[in-house]
This record gives structure tokens, sequence and C-alpha cells, in this order.
């Protein structure tokens, strides 16, 4: 099993190399047979006799990191989605996009989508679940972003990441808490310890957090403002991530752990009232689009809500009718999606405000579409799945099981009424979409392209989608036993038993409800002109987007200010800062640990050759500082170097001493060479505070650094390992001068590193005068 | 005579930060220098000072100063040589090629 979910990312690697041939062959071909192989893998699964199995593979044992494949009906329901679908988009795209597009990049964007959102399916370790979600967010943006030259692609792909990134870290923050508290990184381990988790003094905070993951990948209001604008994307790509699969990685989410999360009351609170918003705003706001794209954006919106609501309604009927509808949600919108790509390409607009009456032009192409709006807007149709999960949706929100007290009671009181408003706009976006653009009066000479049939390759996927969309309508039950109850219970946390999913049930209220919708919703139709100025007054000016740019905008002026506060370009304006904050952080440190300490009792004594030694340094150093003097600096700086190599001979260090002497004497040689092309000093021009302030930082330091040295001979925490080299030096070593067996011998490879450093340097200082400018040259 | 010591790397440390904020390239190489002398002190102060002789292993000698902070100075020293002439050739090249050793005036920001 791992190696089906690798082989995604597997094949990713190999597409640069075969897109370099796409001038003969379509990388897209190659493509398609990929989430082909993963279905049939994953579709003999399929059966009543299901059972949930694990394959574990170890990754990092340490860490409790391991990959854990967790296959029951609810992944295998998602897992056939992404790979079906995956291979029926695939197979599209190669229609889609032309041969001169950056073929390469797409399909690895495209494969390395599938593999993580296959890990996110089918991942048991939270930890591994997250790394798969983030995957999934970053191939998103690359795909929305893949018109790169287009500035709306640009801002969709950004807006998406922000949204759906900062919904991963809070997941990330819940799923942290889950691990902690139950010490399990596995899912199903915590469902199993879930009493651990719902009597935690942070259930709200998890609770919160968590969901706030699913809502801003799952585009719930108010956070569903990046689907619109990922419509940017080339249209197999909003087909696959934005209506069938990606998008609903948040429904997968609050599925999984419904089980445990379900049993809180504000579990039904939060799902249900978000979720039903998120279908009333999400099909009002689709009827006023003028984008086919768009229309189908709101529509998934709306229709991710209705899901979204039913996970948090809970009751079997509900989790049974949500898992049914994620199956016919896919099929209806992905052919639709389908069916905007093709009138796009085949007309070159999806304007609806232009297209009309292209039934003449595109027959097979507006079949298709008739048949899955009608699905998506619940016509009750012996043969088509919407109507079917449509009428589930209303059974649910007619039997809540919660105690109808309070804020549930009042919920419980106005769902139904929420659901029938919701799915009356659901029925017109979906009328709209179709009679707009196919029936009516046809104006070919405003479209930039004459319109005719697409090719055959193009027009298979969606009908081989909308083939499901009736076999499913008609034979419901050839998938619910084997496939949906699977899922049902695996949500649920229990086993559900066959629904009756039945076309007539007799007059009873969902079929009233139905009646309703379709009636209203004709009604609304063909009156539409008449209420559209309702849209002036709500939303109006009223707009997510704005809160959302707002916020951007004010990020980067404000982070902008912050950052030209303090990088202004003046390196020692760096330098003081660094040195600062060491200054401050070390100090606070060593006096907070109270590490500063002063012993008297070991010291050496004071002799009369070191005081003069050290005064005559003190005194050159100063005067570095003071003079003006190019030749005059230098010399005095030599005159430190000097004091310091007789400090060594007075401190038995005669190898230092030596060496001391003769790099001082180089260093001394270079400066006199360099400082002839040098500019001449000048008196110091800056202001008396900045020098006040230099003054401060370079004393603190030398206070702190002193401060330091005193500790650390003071504090001796350790033997010294000197005695070590002593002992061995003759021995281990074969020599006698200890300092000098201790560098070439036992750290011999230090030195060797010295010496490569110095190369390093060397080479870098020939580079440096060799070099010559342009203008050197012609001089 | 260790605080001494303590104290006199410390002021180098003093002097040699205090040049290194200075604006003019050369200051900066030689603020550079000095904070390296300080460090070299710094270490040798760490160890004992003057405890024994000198670590050079002959008869009759018991004890012997610390010979591991004389190796990393020797280290040090050398690797110092090398950051304080490359610095020297970076500042010369600068100064040629901007007609300036300012470091005020060396501001990176044009494209902004």
């Amino acid at each position: 099993m791992l190696l089906v979910v690798l082989l995604p990312f597997i094949f990713a690697i190999a597409i640069p190399f075969i897109s370099k041939w796409k001038d003969k062959f379509h990388p897209g071909v190659f493509v398609t047979l990929i989430p082909a192989i993963i279905f049939i893998y994953f579709v003999r699964f399929i059966g009543t006799g299901f059972e949930p199995l694990t394959r574990e593979y170890s990754w990092i044992p340490s860490l409790d990191m391991n990959i854990v494949f967790y296959l029951d009906g609810l992944s295998l329901l998602f897992v056939l989605l992404i790979s079906g679908i995956g291979a029926l988009v695939a197979f599209y795209s190669i229609y889609y996009l032309h041969k001169s597009e950056q073929l390469g990049h797409f399909y690895v964007y495209f494969l390395i989508f599938m593999g993580s959102m296959l890990g996110v399916v089918l991942s048991d370790n939270v930890f591994v679940l997250y790394s798969f979600w983030e995957f999934t967010s970053l191939s998103s943006f690359l795909l929305i972003g893949f018109w790169n030259y287009k500035q709306e692609s640009r801002y969709g792909a950004l807006k998406s990441m922000l949204i759906t990134v900062f919904g991963g870290l809070s997941l990330l923050g819940g799923l942290i808490f889950m691990s902690v508290l139950t010490k399990t990184t596995s899912i199903q381990g915590m469902i199993d310890q879930q009493q651990l988790i719902l009597n935690s003094e942070f259930f709200p905070l998890i609770l919160g957090l968590i969901l706030l993951g699913a809502f801003t990948k799952s585009a719930q209001f108010p956070f569903h403002i990046w689907l619109p604008d990922a419509m940017e994307a080339p249209t197999p790509v909003s087909a696959y991530l934005h209506s069938a699969t990606m998008v609903k990685a948040g429904i997968y989410l609050v599925a999984r752990y419904s089980p445990m999360l379900s049993s809180s009351e504000w579990f039904f609170i939060i799902v249900s009232t978000v979720g039903i918003i998120t279908l009333c705003w999400g099909s009002y706001m689709a009827v006023r689009q003028t984008d086919l794209k768009a229309i189908l954006a709101f529509s998934t919106i709306s229709q991710l809500g209705m899901i979204m609501a039913m996970l948090g309604f809970g009751t079997e009927i509900a989790v049974f009718a949500a898992v049914f509808h994620i199956l016919n949600h896919a099929t209806f919108k992905g052919s639709l999606f389908m069916v905007a790509g093709i009138v796009d390409h085949e007309t070159g607009t999806r304007d609806i405000r232009k297209l009309g009456g292209l039934m003449t032009f595109l027959p097979i192409t507006a079949t298709i579409a008739l048949l899955a709006s009608f699905s998506m807007a619940g016509v009750p149709l012996p043969f088509l799945n919407g109507f079917y999960s449509k009428e589930l949706f209303f059974d649910a929100s007619l039997h809540l099981e919660v105690s109808g007290e309070g804020i549930t009671g009042f919920l419980m009181s106005i769902i139904p009424y929420l659901a029938v408003f919701g799915s009356i706009f659901t029925f017109v976006y979906s009328m709209y979409f179709f009679f707009s653009s196919f029936r009516g009066k046809s104006n070919i000479e405003q479209l930039p392209k004459k319109p005719h049939e697409a090719p055959w390759g193009m027009l298979l996927s969606p009908i081989i989608l909308v083939a499901a969309v009736i076999v499913i309508g008609l034979f419901p039950h050839l998938i619910n036993q084997p496939f949906i109850e699977h899922a049902a219970s695996a949500v649920k946390g229990m086993e559900i038993h066959e629904h009756h999913i039945k076309f007539w049930h007799g007059i009873k209220t969902p079929l009233i409800m139905s009646l309703t919708v379709v009636f209203l919703g004709t009604v609304l139709v063909l009156s539409r002109k008449v209420w559209q100025p309702v849209y002036n007054y709500l939303p109006g000016r009223l707009s997510f987007n704005k809160v959302y740019d707002g916020m951007v905008d004010r990020l980067e002026s404000y982070s902008s200010i912050v950052t030209k506060g303090y990088m202004n370009g003046s390196l020692s304006r760096y330098v003081r800062l660094v040195l600062a904050a060491i200054l401050v952080i070390t100090f606070a440190f060593m006096a907070i640990t109270g590490g500063f300490t002063v012993d008297t009792s070991n010291l050496a004594e004071i002799t009369l050759p070191e005081i003069f030694v050290a005064v005559l340094m003190i005194c050159a150093a100063v005067g570095t500082i003071i003079t003006n003097n190019r030749i005059a600096a230098i010399l005095i700086l030599g005159v430190v170097g000097y004091g310091l190599s007789m400090l060594f001979v007075l401190y038995r260090a005669p190898d230092l001493a030596l060496t001391q002497l003769i790099i001082e004497t180089v260093t001394v040689a270079l400066f006199l060479l360099a400082f002839y092309h040098l500019p001449k000093m000048r008196k110091k021009e800056e202001s008396a505070s900045t020098r006040t302030l230099n003054l401060i930082i370079s004393i603190g330091f030398g206070a702190l650094m002193t401060m330091i040295a005193i500790s650390a001979h003071s504090s001796k925490y350790f033997e010294s390992i000197a005695n070590y080299f002593l002992e061995k030096s003759h021995s281990l070593g074969g020599g006698d001068n200890v300092v000098n067996v201790i560098l070439v011998d036992f750290r011999g490879l230090d030195t060797l590193f010295e010496i490569v450093v110095l190369g390093i340097a060397a080479m870098a200082i020939y580079g440096l005068v060799r070099l010559r400018g342009k203008e050197e040259e012609e001089e | 005579m260790e605080i001494i010591m303590a104290i006199l790397a410390g002021i180098l440390f003093t002097t040699g930060i205090y040049n290194l904020l200075q604006k003019q390239l050369l200051r900066i190489v030689i603020g550079t220098g000095l904070i390296s002398h300080g460090a070299h002190l710094f270490i040798l102060t760490m160890g004992e000072l003057k405890t024994g002789a000198p670590p050079i292993l002959s008869e009759g000698v018991e004890k012997y100063t610390d010979p591991l902070p004389q190796a990393l100075i020797l280290t040090s020293i050398v690797i110092s040589f090398g950051v304080t002439s490359l610095l020297l050739v970076l500042a010369y090249r600068t100064s040629k090629i901007n007609g300036t050793d300012n470091m005020e005036q060396m501001r990176g920001t044009d494209y902004e």
C-alpha cells in the first residue's frame, strides 16, 4: 500500500524527463495511467465483507512518527474519489491543455497533489496526516497559480495559500493538544481514549482549532472567499481540487474525528450552524455570478456547507446522507466543471451574459450539463442521484437527535427552513447555469470563437461521470451496502445498517419540501429580473474579500514599516543591534542563573613586568581610537600585538609568543601595503548621541567579557582534561612539546581544516587583488 | 593577576568594538584585529596562569601550565590572521570600486 501511495510522488520525479518529448507524446497520457492503477488497486476492496485494515511502516520511531495507513470505509470512499476523478481529470486535461503550455510543471504539481491527498485520507498518524495536509495546500497554490503571468492567478493562489495554511497551523495546534493528552499519535488511538480529550479542560480549544482547520480547507463561511478566486486555475484543476477532492479534505477531517467529537453538544451547534449558513450564503451568492466557473465555485461552497451541516447533525441518517452526498457531489460537480471547461475552450468565454443557445452547437455537452445540473438541483426524477441525497438531507434536518433546549432547540426549529431556503437557491442557480448558457437566444457574433462540439476525448470524462450520476440514481443499492454503508459506519463509529434509499417514500414531509423547492425555485427563476436588485442590499458593499484584502494590505505595510525601522542599510547599525542583543541577552542570562562569580583564592601573583606590558597595551589600544593618522593607528595596533606576545612569553607559552611575533609582523606589513590605497582618516563626523551609544555598547561589551573571564576562572566544575594530554603526549603522540602534539596529532583534523580555511582566504585575496573592473582595465 | 588580565582583555574588546562601530573601513579592520587580541588573552586567562613550566616535557619537571588554551590560541591566531588580511584586501577593493571608504555611503538599499 505504501508503494501505491508513493506512486504519484515517484512518477512526479519522472515527469520532467518525460515532458521533454512532449511534441510527440502528451505527458497527460502517462499521468492518466497512475490514478487508474491506484483506482484498480483499491476498487477491489469494495464489498459487503469489507473490514478496516492497517499497514504500518516505520519512519521515525524515536519520535513515534510512523507511517501508518488505516483503510476503512471512509478512507476507501475518498481514495476511490481521488484516484477515480483523478484519472478522468488527467485524461480530460490531455485535450484541454495545449502542448505549448508548461505541461511538465503542471503534471508534477498534479501528481504531488494526488499523492498528498491519498496520504491525508489514509494516514492514521496525525503528524503524517498534517504533513500531507500542508502538501495539498502547497500544491494547490502551485496549481492555482499555474498561469502565473496573470495577476488574478497570483492573487487567487496567494489567497488560498494564506487561508488554508492559516487553518493548517491551527489544525496542527489541535493535533498536538490531542496527542499530548492521549500520549499517542494515532487517530484511532485518540478515538479509543476519547474520554481523556472530551473531559479535558482544553476541549473547547481543541474543538475550535480542529474545526478552524477543517472550515478553512473546506471553504466554509466566512473562509469561503478563497474558493471563487481559486477558479483562476486551469479548469481540470478546478474540477479536481476545488470540487471533488481538496475542499473535501476538511469534510474528511470532521468525518474522521466525528466518532469522538460528535458527542459534544458544541460540535453540533458549531458545525451545523456554519454548514447551514454556508449552504444558504453560497447558493444565494451563486445566482449573482456571471462567470460559469464562479457559479460553480459558489455552488461548491454551498454543497460543502450542506455536507458539513449533515455531519454536524450527527444522526445515523444524516451521516449516511453526508457520505452519500460526498460521492454524488463529486460526480455531478466534476462533470459540470468539465462542461464549463468545454464551453470556455470552444467559445472562448465563460461569461454567461455572452453565452446562450449553445445547445444547437454543443448538443452532447448540453445533455451532460442538463443531467448534471438537474441532479445538482435535486429535481425529483428517479434517475438522478442528487435527488436522493437531497431528500435524505431534508429527512435528516427534520429528525435531529438533540435535546431541544436553549440554542440547540432554536437550531432544531429553524434548520429545516434554512435547508429549504438554501435548496431553493440551489435549484435557482442550477437552472440559471444550464438555461442561460445552453438555451435562449444565441449570439454567436459576440463570441471570441465559433462554437462547435468538443472532441470526443474531452467529452469522455464528463460522460463517464454523468453515467455514474444516472447509474447511482437508478440503482442506489448497487453501491449502498458494499460501499456507502462502510463509510457511514466509520463516521458514526458504529455499524449503520442498510438504509432504504428509495425514490418513492409516499407523501411525507421530505417530499413536500422537495416539491416546495421545485415550485418556489421555478418561480424565482422565471422572475429573476424582478428580484435581482436584492443583491444591492445584501451583500451590497459588504464583502469578506475586503476584510481579507485589508488584512493583507495592512500586514504588508506594517511589516515593511517595522523592517525599514531597523533595516535601513547602515551596516554599523546592524552591528550595533547585534552586539546590543548579545550584550543584553548574555548579561541577563548570566545574572538570572547566577553565573557571575569572583573567586580570589587561586590567583597568580602580580608582578611588575606584566603590569608594565598591560599598561602599555591599554595605552596603545585607546590610542587606536584617538589618533587620526593612518600610519600611527597601524603601528599602535602593532604595539598591542607585540605586547600580547610579550605576555605569552611571561605566561610560559613560547609557541604562542613566536607565532604571534611572526604574524604581527606580517600583519603590520600588510596593513602598510594596503594603507597606501585607502583614503586618509578623517575626523569623526558622527553626532554626539551616536558616539555615546557606541561608547556604551563597547564599554558594556568589554565589561561583560571581563566578568565572564573572571567567572570562568573562578568557577571550575570539571577537572581539566589537560592532564590527559600531558600524560599521553609522549606515549601516544611521540612528541615532548605538548601544544604541538595537540595541534598536529590529537586534534590533527582541526588543524587540517584550519589550513583549508587559510587556503580559501588566500584564494579569495588573490582573486580580489587580481580582479579588475572594466573601468580599471581601460585605464 | 588574572583579574588584571581579564580587565585588559575587556579593554581590548571595548576599544576593538568601538573601532568596529566606526564608519571608516580601516578602523573596522583595526577593530577586528583588537577584538582577536582580546579573545586570545581571554582564552589564556580562562586557564590558569603561571602555574608551572612551559608545556614542553622534560626530566624532573612536576607541573606544567595548561597546554589546552595554548593550542586553541595558536589555532585562533592563524585564523584571525587570515580574517584580518582578507578584510584588508576586501576594504582595499571596496574603497577602490566605490570611491569611498565610508560605510554610511555604501548602503545596499538601491533595489527598494
